[in-house]
């Protein structure tokens, strides 16, 4: 909530010189919209709309809140939620990375190829080529819409259709399979520590690291500036450009470590892995109130939203509706959701004009 | 400068983003094309030129030309059954048109059927999206007078003239059954976890699977569900997560469908119940042969897509060389195969390949290098 009013107030300032002062602002005691106050909620209202939903799902199936099932949902929801991190910095300027299946394919299927040519090689090693591979794509990303400034979602679009073609080259159309990946590759996404999943461990220490980036680093605060007003964040002194660039290397790393830990989970690499992912990932940002206008976006909200989307894709098939009524459910959860952001959003922006003295 | 530099990029985009979408054919046609004899094949069907004419004349002289649109590119199953299709036509010295778009969806198929049109093929056999929304685009062929047959998934009985099977859809569904009551002793909570809710296919099958659990031997077997994995990793993992979690007391697994029955195997695994619940239904040997070797799946069927290329092959050069109308009762020799006999199909006419073949632990590892 901190952030948000941060945020508000930078854009407030950026946009215009007259904005009155905080505190002539509340002498004037301006009637604040009712959507604005949810706005504040709005968070707690998601995760209330969790807790109803898991009641409401451990009703109709009372192996849904068992310590197994919880510690499923956490696994399969991980890499969804690392790569929502990405989605979230390239979201709030003003961008979106349409490409990240893509890459997730072809970082897997690299490092899949690699511990099947070498099974003896640490794992560790698989990793790394396949973060390398992400931060190249990221990089050619990055560098077409910083530099080139290309439109984000053409140059994405365009460079989704490179990387799966180069993910169908590498292999030869052919899947790498089971019984060609090592079992100390596989244990990658098996493995637990201290009893918890490593999966599960990978997203905590990211999100740790993505909180402190974002709240507490100059470069976290400038990705919100370029996104608010990218032409006054120039303007204050702010390498746009470099902020750009960084986003989508950052997305292109998160998603090639995404791509190993998805082929180490489901012990496959096909050309089509992850096809139309992007979605699922962009929807867990939208669910997480990040505005796909650019310049909100909170860690904690996208934690939440990909949780959400986590818990739907674990609970429909478990409260046994038919799977023409999944989809339906999917699609209403989220357009409720996006409704919800514009009406707060309007609501937000109305009490700036109310607030501004003419 | 800048602005010349973003010019030129944004160009060079749209126009790859337009040949990646539009063009289909000849990327497509390439990526598809088995890799070991890829290039030739591809090489043979540059989609846009031989559109131009002289090419036209395939049914007055010179090797007819024998076109195969599979479902979608980088399917190693789809692969072997090109691989089959190709072997046939060269056989009998035809040129084969290897073609499969990125995404599986009709309408992508669509596209690829109006430029084999244009192309003035003889024969397109295709392994179908979607059983309806083909017919208009493969109609507007046979009028082209373009033998037409569906090989695999069929397309509905107007818009082929017969239908290569991969097997007796009646006996995958009945073998599944046997299977697996054989494995679970004759007792117990069985659930079948499939691909898509509106799948062609697993849905006939699906469809014998329950005439055959009719049978009074099974009258101890229930069917609990019938989960959809659309086949996709993750939703087949959570799938089959929700059917141990919801039926506590399952014996036994059926998955008919090749990234099902591995999502399926891998959570068995990761899960330990090895033993507890048993895992068949079609699967690739490469992708299962960990599990089949583990002793998690026992045993699996699956057809061999290269036979049934290789027959869809034939089909097409008996259709085109007047040996074959698609009519019932009618039979062609169908090179290693044998002959082959037409039979009613619903309103339309088959082929059928055979029983499914079974993939064992005493079988798996010379098959998991195959395909």
């Amino acid at each position: 909530m901190k952030n948000r009013g941060r945020i508000a107030l930078a854009s407030e300032t950026a946009e215009t010189a007259e904005t009155v002062a905080a505190g002539g602002a509340s002498a004037a005691a301006p009637k604040r919209s009712a959507s604005a106050n949810i706005a504040k909620f709005r968070e707690l209202g998601l995760l209330a709309f969790i807790v109803l939903l898991s009641a409401g799902v451990q009703l109709r199936n009372p192996s849904f809140l068992t310590w197994e099932n919880i510690n499923d949902i956490a696994t399969n929801t991980a890499i969804l939620s690392i790569l929502a991190v990405g989605m979230m910095l390239v979201i709030v300027t003003r961008g979106i990375d349409l490409s990240i299946g893509a890459t997730l394919a072809l970082s897997g299927m690299i490092a899949a190829l690699t511990v099947k040519q070498y099974p003896g090689a640490n794992p560790a090693l698989a990793l790394l080529i396949g973060v390398g591979i992400g931060l190249a794509c990221g990089a050619v990303l990055g560098f077409l819409v910083s530099k080139v400034r290309i439109l984000p979602i053409i140059a994405t679009l365009g460079m989704m259709n490179v990387f799966r073609g180069l993910t169908f080259e590498a292999s030869g159309g052919k899947w790498v399979s089971a019984h060609q990946m090592p079992d100390s590759f596989k244990a990658i996404a098996t493995g637990k520590l201290l009893g918890v999943n490593h999966l599960i461990l990978i997203a905590v220490v990211i999100y740790l690291v993505a909180y402190f980036f974002v709240n507490h680093t100059r470069t976290g605060r400038q990705v919100y500036a370029v996104g608010s007003n990218p032409e006054s964040a120039a303007i204050s002194g702010i390498r746009t450009g470099r902020i750009l660039g960084l986003v989508y290397t950052v997305m292109g790393g998160l998603s090639g470590l995404a791509g190993v830990l998805w082929v180490s989970k489901f012990a496959s690499a096909q050309g089509d892995t992850a096809s139309g992912y992007e979605l699922s990932v962009i929807a867990a940002c939208v669910l997480g109130g990040v505005s796909i206008a650019g310049g909100s976006g909170k860690i904690s909200g996208i934690v939440l939203g990909s949780v959400l989307l986590g818990i739907l894709n674990n609970a429909l098939p478990m409260i046994d509706v038919s799977p023409f009524w999944q989809n339906w459910i999917q699609g209403m959860i989220i357009l409720v959701a996006v409704l919800v952001n514009a009406l707060v959003k309007r609501g937000i922006d109305r009490n700036h004009l109310m607030r501004r003295r003419i | 400068m800048k602005k010349m530099w973003a010019f030129g990029l944004t160009a060079v985009l749209s126009i790859s983003l337009l040949a990646g979408c539009g063009g289909g054919g000849n990327g497509n046609g390439k990526a598809a094309s088995s890799p070991d004899d890829g290039g030739k094949a591809s090489g043979s069907s540059p989609a846009g030129s031989a559109a131009a004419g002289d090419s036209g004349s395939g049914s007055s002289g010179g090797a007819k030309k024998f076109a195969i649109v599979f479902k979608n590119t980088g399917n190693p199953y789809g692969e072997k059954m090109m691989e089959g299709f190709k072997k046939a036509i060269e056989e009998k010295g035809g040129e084969a048109i290897l073609k499969a778009p990125d995404q599986p969806t009709a309408e992508a198929q669509i596209q690829m059927i109006e430029e084999l049109i244009s192309q003035k093929v003889d024969s397109i056999a295709i392994a179908g999206n979607d059983p309806d929304a083909l017919q208009p685009a493969l109609k507007k062929a046979m009028n082209a007078g373009i033998k037409v047959l569906s090989l695999d998934s069929a397309v509905n009985a107007q818009s082929r003239l017969v239908h290569v099977n991969q097997a007796d859809p009646e006996r995958i569904g009945r073998t599944l059954i046997q299977g697996v009551s054989e494995m679970i002793g004759g007792e117990g909570e069985i659930a079948i976890l499939s691909a898509t809710s509106q799948a062609t296919n697993q849905n006939t099958w699906i469809e014998w699977m329950k005439k055959e659990l009719e049978d009074a031997k099974y009258s101890k077997i229930k069917l609990v569900k019938v989960a959809y994995g659309d086949d996709l990793r993750d939703k087949s993992v959570s799938e089959t997560e929700a059917l141990l979690k919801s039926y506590p007391n399952l014996k036994g697994i059926i998955a008919p469908t090749t990234v099902g029955i591995a999502a399926a195997g891998k959570v068995l695994t990761d899960k330990g119940l090895k033993g507890k619940v048993m895992l068949t239904g079609l699967g690739l040997p490469s992708e299962m042969a960990e599990y089949i070797e583990s002793g998690v799946c026992p045993w699996m069927y699956l057809w061999n897509p290269i036979d049934v290329g290789y027959l869809a092959g034939y089909a097409a050069e008996a259709l085109v060389g007047g040996e074959l109308a698609g009519k019932t009762g009618e039979k062609f020799s169908a090179g290693t195969l044998g002959e082959k006999e037409v039979v009613a199909d619903g309103d339309g006419t088959q082929i059928m390949l055979g029983d499914p073949f079974k993939f064992d632990s005493s079988n798996i590892a010379e098959w998991k290098a195959v395909y």
